[in-house]
């Protein structure tokens, strides 16, 4: 099968995999917001997107698309490091157009997984897990409380963000160019779109990170202000 | 010495196999009774074909194609590395696409003409005739030519031609030809028809019963002497050039495979024919390791120039003033000046010495005194800096980098008009006509070898035109070789494989060895380049543009004082386990030296001027060649007489021209 | 322009493919600036023969940046700090008086050194055998002027064509991948009629031999595009992607 054993059909799995992850995470940014703007309404989607069909066959898939991506980013990489040889080079410089991120995907990557274990223990394995599993099932508002009524989740959180920024800025059109939707013109044109959409999406994160720490580790309350 | 080629009378006959009928026919009527090999016994046939250049690589690919067994030499790390890949401007062909009155035939005549009736006809008639089939098979491989907006191909024009008739791909046609016959060539070793050999250097080549039958060739990177034995051998390994040290020729490209067949008793024709290319960058010191070449096309647009005045010459010389300090009245454009009719466009040979005569009465324009303009100021201020960067932008950031002198730069506004920074250029060794000796079928004196493209002599005369190196190194291997070796090898068929333990193959090597055992064991003390540049010194000085009786007789002498300083002074470090760098380039001087004295000798014989050979002692008044059809309408053939210290003997192969009048060559009006 | 310059050369010595490798420093006095970077390399093997050691070896031949035998990575970047350009190309008024220049070869797993600075890129020919070419005999061709061909996809498929296989993508790129420079062959065939006939077959056998010869996998840094001295840009490898999938799709 021409994904798993040629270069670029494990690009292309990269790419459509990263591509579902900036969707999700998309639609995660946005759900966040609703919890800026409402606990109420947060609340309600939580119940929403709990146990149901629907929502275990999403987060199945969802977690292919993790595993996938995760696994790939080291068989790749691993394929890379050996394709460089032996010999490492003494003096490397990076060329000016050559964004830092697009050398440092893999770290990245780690950064955000690392990231992201701490983020699943902290909710999903409090939330949705024990629906399956039928322990004690965490309500959205309680889950947030206890994650954010300590500031260093806060300060993890933003490095995770950043990471991820990084991520998708190279990640994004990157995605568009290995699926081969890409030109001379449409080259910036993703790369600035991939920008903005990182920018925005995570600063959507960074903004209910903030605020839910206001709220719970110092009482100041900003949540139903805006 | 000019004793012993007189004196020499027992002249062999030379048989050039010139097909019988008029010149238009022949070709036609050779193909039409020559002998072919039918498919089944191609299998059993092994051609060798020794390098990889338009002419080395076309043939392997059509020899392959045909279903010879073809095994294919290469110098360097890969065959598309030969040095036809650095041709820039163009080809020639017939095709009269711009319908501005081309034929075969004028292509034909143009062809002679700029040779200086010195080519042999038929085989220009031929060239001219298969070079429109090159461009179509050119554009079937997807080389990307040129086009107009309509989708056609687009033309430009050439020195020493009044029509549009040349093909180019950017300033990379060489590039592009030679990646098209590489892609052709790829296809043959995928499919198992040809195998390749790279960072292999041909040594020697094997006679068994008077016929070529095999190569000694060294693997660069082992250092190893290895055989490899065929029913016929083709070499088509570029020209001599190096002997002069600076050229703009590549680093490899060495005489060697072409004077191991010359010491074998292959003829080696008009050695004295060398192109001195008038649009290279001037030298800069005595560090430099070659000379870079500006494509002729920027003389479509540029103007030649050195000043009116000789004390403006002078402050150029110093440093002073600049070019673009002269205003218009006071530039002698000496070539618009003394050819009306071609101006800049006069052929290559005119040019060079138009340059040096220029520069030998004081008027050059650098500190070296060696240099003269080449101005876009004209071209810009009439077509605009976007149309002329769009046509040579890469030439001039070329020129740049080089040089540091940006020439698209609007330097200076005199009266209201912009002049631009000009470029300097000066002549300098770019091709050389002479070469091989080889028959209508392009076979060698000696049975079984061939001789095709730059290395051997046949098809420019005394000066070539330019775009018409590439036609001919693609004519020859595509078009005219793959036909001709049939003729040869159709009474080859019953001959099986040869072993290379035979005794010949053996006998040879060891020759071979003991020669770069003895250059391993001078252990003298100068370095290979230290003895290569002087020999450049004494050749471009003594045997270069303007050569006579005197200075020929003190290159001669020179050149045998310094093969004697390399045979007991040199030394090679290292030894011959693996690859050695210096003791390859030593191999590859010996027989420069070798060459250069040949040079020497034709050009000492020949007391004429013609093309790219001019003695000083016959010019006219107004300084132009002075050509003497009376005593030297022939071509010189040059016969290796047992060793290098020996003279060899001249042979003459008499010039019959049918469809041309031979007449002096004008391009004044 | 009659400058000067001193500078030493910290250049990397191997003597075989197995032989262990390491870093030598040579110290050059007075370089004049207009000499070239290989001439610079000549002067000091000259000084190495006239001191009875062997000289540097290297891979160069037409010194006017079109062969694409020349390598070396110069203080981190393959080719040198000029842009646009090949080693050849590179003059000595790019450095500073006093200046250290680290020289290394080409450092792939597919290129393996062959000697010091000299490195073996016949992989190259082995993907161009694969498939880089128009399956076409001698002899057959109908007339130029027959296909017209739009000059933009004539003029594209000429700058596609422009890779001179020095393998700078490759050096270049942390991942050792050669899709640069494939993709360069495949966009110049897949942008001209000729080249359609056989242009599924032809990626996909390329790519596969390019797989097989361990390059490594493109991640898209366009470190090959920056570093390309014959400027060959990354919409080659958008097209090769489009056209592998497209190929594989269709199978």
């Amino acid at each position: 099968m021409w994904l798993f054993k040629s270069s670029v059909g494990r690009k292309v799995v990269m790419s459509v995999t990263g591509l579902f992850l900036i969707l999700f995470l998309t639609f995660h940014a946005l759900m966040n917001a609703v919890a800026v703007y409402s606990l109420e309404a947060y609340e309600a989607v939580c119940e929403f997107l709990g146990a149901n069909w629907y929502a275990l066959l999403g987060t199945a898939v969802l977690a292919a698309g993790f595993v996938i991506h995760i696994i790939y980013a080291f068989i790749l990489t691993l394929q890379n490091r050996s394709a460089r040889g032996a010999d490492r080079y003494a003096v490397t410089k990076r060329p000016k157009s050559v964004e830092w991120a697009s050398q440092n995907m893999f770290v990245l990557g780690l950064i955000v997984l690392c990231f992201l274990v701490l983020h699943l223990f902290q909710f999903w394995a409090k939330m949705q897990l024990p629906e399956i599993t039928g322990g004690e099932v965490l309500g959205g508002e309680e889950a947030l409380e206890a994650a954010f009524s300590q500031p260093w989740v806060c300060i993890v959180y933003l490095i995770g963000f950043c990471a991820i920024w990084f991520h998708i800025t190279h990640g994004f059109w990157s995605a568009f160019q290995s699926i081969g939707v890409n030109n001379d013109k449409w080259i910036e044109r993703w790369k600035c779109i991939g920008w903005w959409w990182a920018t925005i999406v995570m600063l959507l994160f960074a903004v209910c990170a903030i605020a839910l720490t206001c709220k719970f580790a110092f009482g100041c309350d900003c949540i139903g202000a805006c | 010495m000019e004793e012993n080629i007189k004196n020499n009378v027992a002249q062999p006959v030379i048989d050039s196999k010139i097909p019988e009928g008029p010149v238009a026919e022949k070709w036609t009527n050779y193909k039409a009774h020559q002998k072919l090999v039918n498919p089944a016994n191609k299998r059993r046939l092994d051609i060798i074909v020794v390098g990889t250049g338009l002419a080395g690589a076309s043939a392997a690919a059509t020899l392959g194609e045909m279903g010879f067994k073809v095994m294919n030499f290469c110098i360097q790390d890969s065959p598309r590395r030969a040095h036809s890949i650095a041709a820039q401007g163009g080809i020639n062909a017939a095709k009269n696409y711009q319908n501005d009155g081309d034929s075969v035939y004028r292509l034909f005549y143009d062809t002679v003409k700029g040779g200086d009736y010195r080519a042999r006809e038929a085989n220009v008639y031929r060239l001219a005739e298969v070079s429109n089939n090159i461009i179509d098979q050119c554009v079937a491989q997807g080389v990307p030519f040129a086009r107009e907006y309509g989708g056609l191909l687009a033309n430009r024009s050439f020195g020493g031609a009044q029509v549009s008739r040349t093909f180019y791909a950017k300033g990379q046609t060489g590039q592009q030809l030679l990646l098209g016959a590489y892609s052709s060539l790829n296809r043959q070793i995928e499919m198992g028809n040809v195998k390749s050999y790279n960072r292999y250097e041909m040594h020697d080549v094997v006679i068994i019963d008077g016929r070529a039958r095999g190569i000694i060739a060294k693997n660069l990177v082992t250092g190893k002497l290895e055989r490899f034995a065929a029913h016929a051998v083709v070499i088509a390994t570029g020209g001599y050039g190096n002997t002069y040290f600076l050229s703009t020729n590549a680093m490899a490209c060495n005489v060697s495979a072409a004077m191991a067949c010359y010491r074998k008793g292959a003829y080696f024709a008009n050695p004295a024919y060398v192109q001195i290319h008038p649009t290279c960058i001037p030298r800069h010191g005595d560090k430099q390791s070659k000379l870079t070449l500006m494509s002729e096309s920027l003389r479509n647009d540029g103007r030649i120039w050195v000043p009116k005045d000789i004390e403006d010459a002078k402050k150029l010389q110093a440093g002073q003033i600049k070019g673009s300090d002269i205003p218009e009245e006071e530039r002698d454009y000496y070539l618009e000046r003394r050819y009306p009719a071609f101006g800049n466009l006069v052929p290559r040979d005119v040019a060079s010495r138009a340059a040096k005569e220029r520069c030998d009465k004081g008027y050059g324009v650098n500190n070296t005194g060696q240099a003269v303009f080449l101005d876009f100021s004209e071209a810009i201020n009439r077509l605009g800096i976007d149309v002329v960067r769009q046509r040579y932008g890469n030439l001039f950031d070329m020129y740049e980098e080089i040089t540091d002198v940006n020439p698209g730069e609007l330097a200076n506004t005199i009266n209201g008009v912009n002049y631009y920074n000009p470029m300097m250029i000066y002549p300098a060794i770019h091709y050389t006509m002479g070469g091989i000796w080889v028959d209508y079928e392009l076979q060698t004196s000696i049975k079984g070898l061939f001789a095709i493209g730059e290395c051997n002599f046949s098809d420019h005369g005394a000066n070539r035109l330019g775009a018409s190196a590439l036609m001919q190194g693609l004519a020859d291997g595509y078009f005219v070789l793959p036909y001709t070796i049939q003729n040869y090898l159709s009474d080859q068929i019953t001959v099986p494989r040869f072993s290379t333990d035979l005794p010949e193959f053996e006998e040879t090597e060891e020759r071979v060895q003991a020669d770069l055992d003895a250059m391993m064991n001078i252990k003298g003390s100068r370095s290979v380049d230290s003895i290569h540049k002087e020999l450049g010194n004494i050749m471009w000085d003594y045997v270069g543009m303007g050569r006579t009786k005197e200075s020929l007789e003190i290159a001669l002498q020179k050149i045998k004082d310094l093969r004697k300083e390399f045979e007991t002074n040199l030394f090679i470090p290292g030894d011959q386990e693996g690859m050695n760098i210096e003791l390859d380039k030593a191999f590859r001087l010996r027989d420069f030296i070798t060459m250069g004295e040949l040079i020497a000798y034709d050009a000492l014989n020949r007391e004429e001027s013609c093309g790219g050979h001019f003695r000083e002692e016959h010019q006219t008044e107004e300084g132009e060649a002075k050509r003497d059809d009376e005593n030297f309408f022939y071509v010189a053939c040059w016969k290796y007489n047992g060793d290098d210290e020996t003279a060899p003997s001249l042979i003459k192969e008499p010039l019959h021209y049918e469809a041309i009048k031979v007449q002096t060559r004008n391009y004044k009006n | 322009m009659e400058n000067s310059i001193s500078v030493k050369l910290k250049v990397w010595r191997q003597a075989n493919p197995q032989a262990k490798g390491e870093f030598v420093t040579y110290e050059l006095q007075d370089i004049p600036t207009d000499t070239s970077f290989l001439e610079t390399l000549d002067i000091l093997n000259e000084q190495l023969v006239e001191r009875g050691e062997e000289p540097i070896a290297f891979d160069h031949d037409c010194r006017e940046g079109i062969c694409g035998m020349c390598s070396l990575y110069i203080n981190g970047h393959p080719h040198g700090p000029a842009t646009g350009a090949t080693t050849c190309q590179l003059y000595m008024r790019r450095f500073k008086d006093g200046e250290t220049i680290t020289v290394e070869p080409w450092r792939s797993a597919a290129f393996p050194v062959i000697k010091d600075l000299m490195v073996d890129r016949n992989a190259f020919d082995k993907i161009q055998q694969a498939g880089g070419y128009v399956s076409f005999n001698t002899g057959g061709a109908q007339d130029a002027n027959a296909i017209p061909i739009s000059k933009v996809a004539a003029d594209e498929a000429m700058d596609s064509a422009s890779c001179i296989g020095c393998g700078a993508c490759v050096a270049a790129c942390k991942n050792g991948s050669a899709m640069l420079f494939v993709s360069a062959k495949v966009s110049q065939f897949a942008l001209l009629p000729q080249g359609k006939a056989e242009a599924k077959k032809r990626v996909k056998a390329m790519l596969q031999k390019m797989d097989e010869l361990g390059f490594g996998n493109c991640t898209n840094t366009g470190a090959c595009a920056a570093e390309c001295p014959k400027n060959i840009k990354l919409s080659n490898i958008a097209r090769l992607n489009r056209e592998y999938i497209s190929a594989k799709c269709s199978d």
